[in-house]
């Protein structure tokens, strides 16, 4: 199968949808001539025209509000915020109008918004650009929550979340846009709630999604060596959440590790381990372990930038620990 | 009047009225416990939502906000099914979900009220974009007071209105408070309709005790939205007669202001003066007007009272 950068699976995704849909347009800063900050809609403006690939000023709350104001009246925008940090600047916008919109209109309305973004660590763009803000998003009833690893998710993804009728947040991370995948010439979407075994094991299981479904599976191919067998299960949408799927792998391994670039202190992963301890107590050999981002702002430098954030070694570590 | 006929102006006189005792009832209702949570009662301000709603066509959206209800009765919402929201009833326009703040009705193109202070001005952005995309010449107007004009949102939104040249017109029901905050001292440049200026798009100061006034301002501006040429922002300056909700005593406010408004502004009295003076309508016609309005009334709170709770087992349905 042909393989290609997360980046071109987007702009692929979004082609398709902008082809079959004519409600589906573009709308965010520097996503014109630009190509967006991270080149995923490069060429799209020459191929769709300023009509449905708008560029905006930067007024996060504004481009919000114009997605959710087009979404109410029979259109299905795709909005793009820069950094996941810009979102908090729309926060109202995202958390009390996007998310609650079908709720209190008592599911007369629909919403049928994507919000595109991307975070993470790894390019040195310090506190400001690298964070991993999801939980923010997981918290807010309304909203659904997808974080895709690979290219192959993240285009299935993505055509699900144009189609699906709630608000998306689609969050990116910064380090996939470059990396090759397989992806199918033909046309397939990936479907909401449904984990992705990335990898089969028998002794842990590994719950990660995002760029830490990568570092898991080097952690696991080294541990492998070692002859410890690693399930990595990688969730890809955390709202809704394949919870069966983890816990099937858990029942088989007995034992749970969560990796989470994002901050530990009210993070998805602490939410997922409770979770999965009320289900699987009974079945787990050790204490679930959770190998998450330190409670600290992003640093700048390089060696501090990493060491804020779980690498190979920690997973590695971790592994080795519930053994 | 302004290219009005006789029939709207008692149309729009009885529009007046309706929003009025609405409103009176809910005040009622809400201090005998019958409604609970929040209520913004919009009397003192009802000429602004009666003679914009007039100005637009059916196929036009709105965007209200917290003081909501004049907005949503003035675009013909159902007085029945409001009265039963606020009951948290069932048959309500959002099923008992979201009680005054949220009344939403998509065949009325009410694209809702908001409970944040200026919530849905960025939303307006996007209606706008819709019926620009559209190409059908419709418009969005977007209601919201003094105290959302100092929140961020109306720079993002009125800047990028301005720059795509999208049909929304804004109207600022500068009713003087922010709850308690006067816009006096809120409001550097004193006038929010100034402000037009720093977007480049017409700006109109009005009074909104004024029907015709709100009426024909709406209704240039909306010929102005519709002929591609952006959006318009018009200042209606109104007074709010009682306080922000039924149990403010709104003592922040002096004895002799309320006195002026509520006798010199009242647009409910006004209106029904003008149109007896210019011998459109009598009071013996009024009198009829008024109970019909007051059998309306009573048939809403009826049809709230007698209408079933929400289904606990259901209300999650909403939810994906």
């Amino acid at each position: 199968m042909r393989e290609i950068e997360y980046r071109e699976a987007i702009r692929e995704a979004i082609i398709e949808e902008m082809d079959r849909d004519r409600k589906v347009f573009l709308i965010g800063e520097d996503i014109g001539i630009y190509g967006g900050a991270f080149k995923a809609y490069k060429g799209l403006l020459d191929k769709y025209g300023p009509d449905r690939v708008i560029n905006t000023p930067i007024s996060e709350a504004a481009i919000i509000g114009a997605g959710i104001g087009a979404a109410l009246t029979g259109y299905r925008p795709i909005v793009e915020i820069m950094f996941i940090d810009f979102a908090t600047l729309a926060m109202d916008q995202i958390a009390n109008q996007a998310a609650k919109i079908h709720f209190m209109s008592g599911g007369s309305l629909n919403v049928p918004l994507v919000i595109r973004t991307q975070g993470g660590v790894g390019k040195g763009l310090a506190t400001q650009h690298s964070q991993s803000l999801e939980a923010w998003f997981y918290h807010i009833p309304g909203l659904k929550v997808v974080m895709p690893a690979t290219s192959y998710d993240v285009k299935g993804l993505l055509k699900t979340a144009v189609r699906d009728n709630s608000p998306v947040i689609f969050i990116e991370h910064k380090m996939i846009y470059p990396v090759k995948g397989a992806v199918p010439e033909e046309e397939y979407t990936i479907p909401f709630g449904k984990a992705d075994i990335k990898r089969k094991g028998e002794d842990v299981t590994i719950f990660a999604y995002s760029n830490m479904v990568i570092k898991s599976l080097e952690a696991a191919e080294e541990l492998e060596r070692e002859g410890i067998s690693c399930e990595v299960v990688d969730p890809r949408t955390l709202v809704p959440l394949d919870i069966d799927e983890v816990i099937n792998s858990v029942k088989k391994t007995g034992r749970l590790i969560i990796v989470s670039e994002a901050c530990r202190r009210g993070s998805v992963a602490s939410d997922i381990s409770a979770r999965i301890t009320e289900r699987t107590f009974d079945c787990l050999h050790a204490p679930i372990k959770i190998v998450a981002g330190m409670d600290t702002p992003i640093p700048y430098n390089s060696t501090l930038e990493q060491a804020s954030i779980p690498q190979k070694a920690d997973i590695i570590k971790a592994v080795k620990e519930l053994l | 009047m302004a290219g009005l006929s006789n029939e709207v102006m008692i149309e729009m006189l009885k529009k007046l009225i309706e929003i009025r005792r609405f409103e009176e009832k809910a005040i009622q209702l809400y201090k005998t416990g019958k409604i609970w949570g929040y209520l913004h009662p919009c009397i003192g301000q009802e000429a602004i939502p009666v003679g914009a709603c007039q100005a637009i066509g059916i196929q036009d959206y709105i965007i209200s906000n917290h003081r909501g209800h004049g907005h949503c009765i003035a675009r013909g919402a159902d007085m029945g099914k409001m009265m039963a929201e606020l009951f948290g009833k069932s048959t309500g326009y959002c099923k008992g979900r979201s009680g005054s703040m949220h009344i939403v009705n998509m065949e009325l193109k009410i694209l809702g009220e908001n409970g944040i202070v200026g919530g849905g001005i960025p939303i307006s952005v996007g209606a706008g974009l819709s019926c620009k995309m559209d190409g059908k010449g419709n418009v969005v107007l977007c209601f919201f007071g003094d105290g959302a004009a100092n929140n961020g949102v109306f720079h993002e939104s009125l800047n990028m209105s301005a720059i795509f040249k999208l049909p929304v017109i804004y109207i600022c029901e500068n009713n003087m408070y922010a709850i308690s905050m006067r816009s006096v001292d809120s409001v550097a440049c004193k006038d929010v309709g100034k402000r037009s200026c720093a977007y480049g798009i017409p700006g109109h100061i009005i009074d909104g005790s004024d029907p015709v006034e709100v009426y024909n301002t709406v209704k240039k501006a909306a010929g102005h939205a519709r002929d591609g040429r952006g959006p318009s922002l018009i200042e209606a300056k109104t007074y709010r007669f009682y306080g922000h909700h039924p149990n403010d005593p709104a003592e922040y406010r002096g004895k002799e202001e309320v006195e002026y408004y509520t006798s010199e502004k009242d647009p409910v009295t006004n209106f029904k003066g003008r149109l007896l003076e210019g011998k459109i309508i009598t009071e013996r016609e009024i009198e009829e007007i008024e109970s019909e309005v007051d059998k309306k009334i009573k048939d809403a709170v009826a049809f709230a009272e007698k209408s079933p709770e929400p289904e606990l087992e259901k209300f999650l349905e909403e939810v994906e």
